[in-house]
């Protein structure tokens, strides 16, 4: 069971009271009506799934509900930052040089 | 090959079996190949194997960064049944169930199929709903699988409880005789066995570092840890690692993998004489021919390549156990492992051309890749082969996500309202 | 008496607490305080099992958790029944019952031991190479066989009457292990005022302070030490002190797991006593203190019964006063094994001979044996040895070849060396490396906040291990924010033990050449030669090796193995041993019951169980219950004399004659507020709202961004800016989830809130020509007439002098309210409505009732007439979708090329040709019913019931370009027949929706 870091709260919990919702920083396009059927399929079918760091969301379901984002190494699966809705990606460079 | 037999057993067990050779060989790899084959799990093995055998190609390589049957063939619980709702997914499993059926004296190599049967339980309404239309669906589909009373389900697995004050008593069950387990160790062996003695090379300890591309977009050949490799066609068979590997060839993928753990027990005498799976309750158990209670958990919510997840996992899955099976809360929990699966939008897997000419994919078999594992290798030889799907895989493009034909087995089994 | 074998005045137990037990029906005496192992070797029992494969005799190899052969039964009662435990674990207790396993007809005579003889055909993995011929003989005669044979104890037959019991912890430091390493470092963290919990599997604390004679601590010996450690940590505040406790997995992010044994020791366990708890320790910092488990030698014949491990025989003499023989070999190539020779013949056992595989070994312990007349053979080996069920004797020949001599023994120590217990720092995902001077793998890169200490490190000096301990219990609790307080007091060691030497692999004559059987594996029966043969077929990884041989995958996981079959791999591929790697090692460290796992989820507490504020009234009334979702829902009410169909008949037609009363509770209810309430449910549901006046409902779609149904409601509109939504039972959380997800991620500009309101509402839905007349006495301050409150509108008022929601609805087809009041009145309104509708006949309904009356108006449940596939316009829906709206999830899917194109499943209504019977929910339906299998199939029935209002049978069904085929006649083929049925508009009742409005 992960501890994961709730930015809203500014405490670490456990997984239990997370919900994984998928990959993060994947905008709903606004022109969703002239969306083409490649761009539609990309937004919602293709996913980067990558083996190290990957930028994901949780909801803290449990807890404040609050969406939030999180970048975590899919192969240790240490998390390396997690951060409010709206804030900009951690710098993966920068991050990783912590590790 | 040195055929095994009873006799051949008999003749090496008098001059203390020195007289074996090795199951496969471990050659060199050649400069280039007509076909390469990226994963040594039981899907590639069993495609490269086809691939000889079916369509008489042998210039091939196998290549596996570890160990052959190291990933998911080793790892999963052998579950083994075709009893999916749509025509589309009924026609591919079932294709795999039939050449299970014999595929030890195929490839002569005992990988202890056992068509011990597997009864999906129903707990309620909504799910005999579920169950009964994949039972009416099979039939006509010319797949077995039958409507059990919870007391026919409970003579067919005697440890079940069927008390109607369980939490979720059990309200009838669907049942595949057809359906069982295999000994999932001996499926990657055989086959490698059986293509390596076609020619085919299995290059083990050899990780795929990228996809090279001609100046037509065609594929080219792989670059490896030992060097390049060339090949004319190449096929991606690498499971919770296809996003990994596909990227190579800049091609992404409607993927996510995820840990997939599962535990057995410490062994004890024949107690178990089936599979049971529930899908309400979260569970799939079976009894291996060791002794082992095999038990298979759900995923965890994230994805990851890590192997491992959360104990609360392990603990939820024999939580389902112990409700559906009471006699059990004794027995312990001996060994538990992690897979990597690789999931697609619809559950259903990925046996396709892609846009890069040349590249093909076999991905995406969720929980649920190892009852495929000769059909798979079987029509994706096929693909390969011909560069045109087989008619049993045809259906599952890497396109359909993009209109929306989607072979949805999860949200057939909806939700309970 | 406890036993002949028990030396007066040896050992740390009392002489006169004795305990009686059994073993397969004999009636025994041990010692409280005793294992089931010393107890039956205090009575001169080695032989207590047989092995997996050949049925060999076995006896007890060591003193813990590492046992591989001394497997048993044991019985409280009947459905007490545990298999598969270790007699060097399990207490004994005044009237445990221990059986044997895995023999037939006695554990003496074993009919199995004939597969001994055979055992050159049952080399490793000959399964894979035979039983194929005939085909059909493998399901009827090999399977059945190789399944009988194998397995070793026996399942529990009878559900489990015991407790189990859960705990979460939180410390800053937690201790693995007991010992020497482990006490100095919790005492060391404990004093800086940390959080320490300290476990130890043991009912000790002490680890090989058990038997370590020669250690001597802060001037006592080295156990009452060790208690005096562990009492002084009891004693603190900070400090959890858990022993019988094992720490059986490491998992992300320092959550160890541990199990502590609470109740299987004890001769009369307290009732309501838990027989295990698990917990779930959140720790800052672990330190890991596992120690190191003895390796036996690998030679010909090495698992006779008698044969065990040097210091399990010390643990026998010098904890439980035991002697395991009366003229007792040793075989080693460590020197830890002339400390057990060496505290035996003091005790007074002969000592036949030391011998060592090593040339010329020196130091203290070799020099105390010598001393002693201690025969000592080195450079020799073990050839092999004789005896049937216990070992008679040894036959020693010199390495460098010569005469051999065969030496009477009655039991055999051996060491090999000692492998440290790395098992919790690899699974930690920490890397081990192997470090060449010592031949052994020691923790490497840790991937957690954790340490390794003492001789699970490869520390193998005391001295240096309390230094070490004690400075990384310091260093841990100061990381966590402990400050050492002070000077800390100093263990002061006077004298210890330390070993060297040791040996990897088959032992010298147990080569290539030798013949017969010298285990690796005892459990599992794998032998030297078996891994060569692995090695020769090919396997040459050795995940490979294991898998194919079964190395270190019995119940013991290879503790005493995993290393020697690395070793006889590695030699047999001409490798080292680090190129062929070490198997991971996964949880748990030992076994773990599933009942600790499981603990308090078990029957009523496996998943929560919802019920309604009604359900009581519902329970009185003798209503059946259906389970949905979480939920307890009545699904019918049948009267004295009733069948479901029969109750359900009279509740259908009571509905539309009369007036009827359903629980609607469950629905889920979301109150979605704001200033730009409207423009979200625009965004979230398929309907334009911007035009729904105050005080009207309307019934809502909502899709996932692919188009497909994701749930349905009636929505009513409370004010401008505030909604109640209603959504379907089982899809209250995640309706809501999805519309934060969108509030708070894609559209958190609008402003609007979402609170959901399910628990705050009881429904009552009041359904029936005579719904107005029933509750109209009943409410105040709302207008009930059809001009006021017309169908699909909402208003807020009083019902029986509360608060209520009073919804004009319905989901029956008549005219209908759903009354929300707040829950705690919920039964009492109930009660009220139920006493006005009495004199006209009213009716409580269940679900069954409510399915039918819905279909009979073709309303959709969503999940049962929709499946995930289905969009709106499949369904017959496309009014609700708002044609001029710009955008709202799912337009985009909507649009898709596959699902606008022909061919789509559409739901119709369908009627049988016989009206009597009644389709199958689930039912196929083809087009021609004469085609063969595999039939093309165009649809499938996704409701059916029995309409006793209709007069006949109906039918929903989801039919491949259904809208087009109305009058068709279509086929429903059963097993035994094949039904004809014609395709119909979905409403079967009042079509053009009169009864609405009445």
């Amino acid at each position: 069971m992960l501890l994961i870091h709730c930015p809203y709260c500014e405490e670490e919990r456990p997984e239990i009271e997370f919900a994984n919702a998928g990959e993060a920083h994947i905008a709903r396009p606004s022109d969703m009506d002239g969306l083409s059927d490649q761009a539609f399929e990309e937004f919602f079918f293709i996913r980067s799934n990558p083996k190290g760091l990957h930028y994901e969301r949780w909801r803290h379901i449990h807890g404040c509900a609050r969406f939030f984002n999180a970048l975590r190494d899919t192969v240790t699966d240490r998390f390396v930052a997690t951060y409010k809705t709206g804030e900009p990606k951690p710098d993966i460079a920068a991050e990783g040089k912590d590790q | 090959m040195r055929k095994y037999s009873v006799f051949a057993l008999a003749r090496e067990a008098m001059r203390g079996h020195t007289g074996w050779q090795e199951q496969w060989s471990s050659p060199e790899p050649r400069q280039e190949y007509d076909i390469i084959i990226i994963g040594a799990g039981g899907h590639g093995l069993a495609t490269a194997y086809y691939l000889a055998k079916e369509h008489g190609l042998t210039n091939i390589a196998v290549l596996e960064k570890g160990w052959l049957g190291g990933g998911n063939t080793g790892r999963n619980t052998t579950i083994i049944r075709s009893n999916y709702l749509y025509d589309e997914s009924a026609g591919l499993y079932d294709h795999a169930l039939k050449l299970w059926d014999g595929l030890s004296q195929d490839i002569n190599y005992n990988v202890m199929y056992s068509a011990r049967g597997v009864m999906m339980l129903s707990h309620n309404v909504h799910d005999v709903q579920v169950a009964k239309r994949h039972v009416h669906a099979n039939r006509l589909n010319g797949v077995d699988n039958e409507w059990l009373t919870p007391e026919q389900a409970k003579a067919f697995c005697p440890p079940l409880n069927i008390s109607a004050a369980a939490r979720y008593p059990v309200v009838g069950a669907a049942l595949q005789r057809r359906g069982g387990t295999a000994r999932h160790d001996a499926v990657a062996w055989g086959y490698a066995r059986a293509a390596s003695d076609r020619g085919v090379h299995i290059i083990q300890n050899c990780e795929v570092t990228n996809i090279r591309r001609a100046n037509d977009g065609r594929v080219s050949g792989v670059e490896t840890s030992h060097g390049f490799i060339g090949a004319k066609k190449i096929g991606v068979v690498a499971a919770g690692h296809s996003s990994v590997v596909m990227q190579m060839a800049d091609v992404r993928m409607p993927l996510e993998s995820y840990p997939l753990q599962a535990l057995v027990s410490e062994p004890v005498k024949p107690i178990f004489p089936c599979v049971v799976m529930s899908n309400t309750v979260h569970a799939y158990i079976s009894q291996s021919d060791k002794g082992e209670l095999v038990i298979g958990a759900g995923t965890d919510q994230y994805i990851s390549y890590s192997q491992t997840g959360g104990l609360h996992i392990l603990t939820h899955t024999l939580e389902a156990i112990c409700e559906m099976f009471p006699i059990f809360t004794r027995m312990r929990m001996l060994r538990s492992w992690g897979g990597i699966v690789d999931v697609t939008p619809d559950r259903s897997p990925i046996l396709s051309k892609t846009p890069v000419p040349g590249l093909y994919v076999n991905c995406g078999w969720g929980t649920g890749g190892f009852k495929a594992t000769p059909g798979s290798g079987h029509a994706f030889a096929h693909t390969i082969a011909r560069d045109e799907p087989h008619p049993v895989n045809a259906p599952f493009t890497l396109e359909r996500f993009r209109g929306g034909r989607l072979i949805d087995e999860a949200a057939a089994a909806a939700v309970a309202h | 008496m406890s036993g002949a074998n028990r030396l007066a005045g040896a050992g740390r137990l009392v002489p006169a607490r004795t305990a009686r037990f059994s073993f397969d029906g004999e009636s025994l005496t041990g010692l409280e305080g005793d294992t089931l192992a010393s107890a039956l070797l205090a009575n001169g029992i080695h032989l207590v099992g047989r092995s997996f494969k050949y049925h060999r005799p076995r006896g007890i190899l060591s003193a813990g958790p590492e046992e591989p052969n001394a497997l048993v039964g044991i019985k409280r009662d009947s459905a007490r029944y545990t298999p598969n435990v270790r007699a060097s674990v399990q207490e004994i207790y005044d009237g445990l019952q221990a059986v044997s396993q895995n023999r037939w007809p006695s554990l003496v005579f074993d009919v199995g031991a004939l597969n001994d003889l055979a055992s050159p055909f049952f080399s490793a993995g000959f399964y894979y190479k035979t039983f194929m011929w005939p085909k059909a003989a493998w399901k009827t005669i090999y399977e059945p066989n190789i399944r009988s044979a194998a397995g070793l104890g026996v399942s529990p037959s009878e559900p489990d009457p015991d407790s189990y019991s859960a705990r979460y912890a939180h410390c800053d430091v937690l201790v693995v292990g007991g010992g020497v390493s482990g006490l100095s470092a919790a005492l060391a963290a404990a004093r800086t005022g940390a959080r320490v919990i300290l476990c130890d599997e043991q009912a000790q604390m002490g680890g090989a302070l058990h038997f370590e004679s020669g250690t001597q601590l802060d001037g006592t010996d080295g156990f009452s030490w060790a208690g005096e450690m562990a009492r002084q940590l009891s004693a603190m505040d900070n400090v959890r002190v858990l022993n019988r406790t094992t720490a059986f997995g490491y998992f992300a992010q320092n959550m160890v797991g541990l199990v502590q044994r609470l109740s299987d020791h004890l001769a009369v366990p307290a009732p309501g006593r838990p027989r295990e708890r698990l917990w779930q320790v959140r720790a800052g910092r672990v330190i890991i203190a596992t120690g190191a488990i003895e390796r036996p030698m690998v030679f010909v014949n090495n698992d006779k019964p008698g044969i065990m491990l040097a210091s399990a025989a010390r643990v026998f003499l010098n904890h439980y006063g035991v002697a395991v023989g009366r003229r007792v070999g040793v075989f080693t190539a460590n020197d830890s094994a002339y400390a057990a020779a060496v505290d035996l013949k003091l005790a007074g056992i002969d000592i036949a001979a030391i011998v060592d595989a090593r040339s010329a070994p020196q130091g203290p312990l070799i020099d105390k044996a010598r001393v002693l007349g201690i025969e000592i053979l080195t450079g020799h080996t073990v050839a092999r040895t004789t005896g049937r069920l216990r070992v008679s004797s040894m036959t020693v020949a010199p390495i460098a070849g010569g005469s051999q001599r065969a030496i009477a023994v009655d039991a055999l120590l051996m060491s090999s060396g000692w492998t440290p217990s790395v098992h919790l720092f690899s699974q930690s995902r920490g890397k081990v490396a192997w470090d060449e001077a010592s031949d052994r793998f020691l923790p490497g890169n840790y991937a957690q906040d954790c340490v390794s200490v003492g001789a699970c490190n490869g520390t193998d000096r005391l001295e240096t291990s309390i230094a070490e301990a004690s400075a990384a219990g310091a260093a841990m609790a100061e990381q966590s924010g402990h400050k050492s307080r002070g000077k800390m007091p100093r263990t002061k060691m006077e004298t210890s033990e330390s070993w060297g030497g040791g040996m990897l692999g088959a032992a010298p004559g147990a080569g290539v050449e030798a013949k017969g059987k010298a285990f690796v594996d005892f459990q599992n029966d794998v032998t030297a030669k078996d891994i060569r043969l692995a090695v020769r077929e090919g396997m040459h990884s050795i995940e490979h090796v294991k898998r194919f041989t079964t190395n270190g995958m019995a119940t013991d996981q290879g503790k005493t193995s995993n290393l020697h079959g690395l070793a006889i791999a590695a030699e047999a591929l001409g490798r080292e041993i680090p190129k062929v790697g070490l198997t991971t090692f996964r949880a748990p460290y030992t076994p773990v019951t599933f009942g600790a796992l499981v603990n308090h989820s078990r029957g009523e507490l496996f998943d929560t169980t919802r019920r309604t504020p009604m359900h009581n009234w519902h329970v009185g009334q003798g209503a059946v219950f259906e389970d949905v979702g979480n939920w307890k829902r009545a699904w019918y009410y049948p009267q004295p004399g009733e069948d479901m169909h029969q109750a359900v008949n009279r509740e259908c037609r009571t509905v539309r004659e009369s007036v009827g009363l359903f629980d609607a509770t469950t629905l889920g209810k979301i109150e979605v507020v704001g200033p730009d309430a409207a423009k979200f449910m625009n965004l979230l549901y398929t309907n334009p709202w911007d035009k729904l006046g105050v005080g009207r409902c309307r019934y809502g779609i909502m899709l996932r961004e692919d188009g497909f149904i994701y749930d349905d409601g009636v929505v009513g509109r409370l004010a401008e800016d505030r909604f109640h939504v209603t959504t379907t039972t089982g899809g209250a959380p995640r309706v809501l989830n999805h519309m934060e997800d969108y509030l708070q991620t894609e559209f958190p500009e609008l402003k609007v809130w979402l609170t959901s309101t399910s628990e705050q509402w009881a429904v009552i839905a009041v359904q029936g020509p005579k719904a107005r007349e029933i509750i109209a006495p009943l409410v105040d301050g709302i207008d009930l007439s059809n001009e006021a409150m017309p169908h699909m509108s909402v208003r807020e008022g009083r019902i029986c002098g509360v608060p209520t929601r009073l919804f004009r609805m319905s989901f029956t087809g008549e005219c209908g309210y759903e009354i929300n009041v707040p829950s705690d009145y919920g039964q009492a309104v109930w009660e009220a409505i139920w006493e006005r509708g009495e004199p006209h006949g009213i009716c409580a309904y269940g679900t069954e009732t409510m399915h039918v009356l819905r279909a009979e108006k073709g309303y959709i449940i969503v999940g049962q007439d929709t499946d995930g596939t289905v969009s709106p316009l499949d369904a017959g829906l496309q009014w609700a979708i708002g044609k001029k709206k710009t955008d709202f999830v799912g337009m985009r899917g909507l649009k898709r090329a596959d699902l606008v194109a022909g061919g789509r499943k559409q739901l119709v209504g369908l009627k049988t040709t016989d009206p009597k019977t009644v389709l199958e929910e689930g039912a196929q339906i083809v087009a021609d019913p004469n085609q063969s299998v595999p039939m093309k199939m165009i649809g499938h029935v996704t409701s059916s019931y029995w309409s006793e209002n209709c007069g006949h049978s109906i039918a929903l069904a989801l039919v491949e370009n259904g809208f087009e085929r109305t009058g068709e006649t279509l086929h429903v083929p059963m097993p035994d027949t094949t039904l004809a049925v014609t395709v119909t508009g979905a409403v079967f009742i009042d079509e053009e929706g009169k009864r609405l409005h009445g």
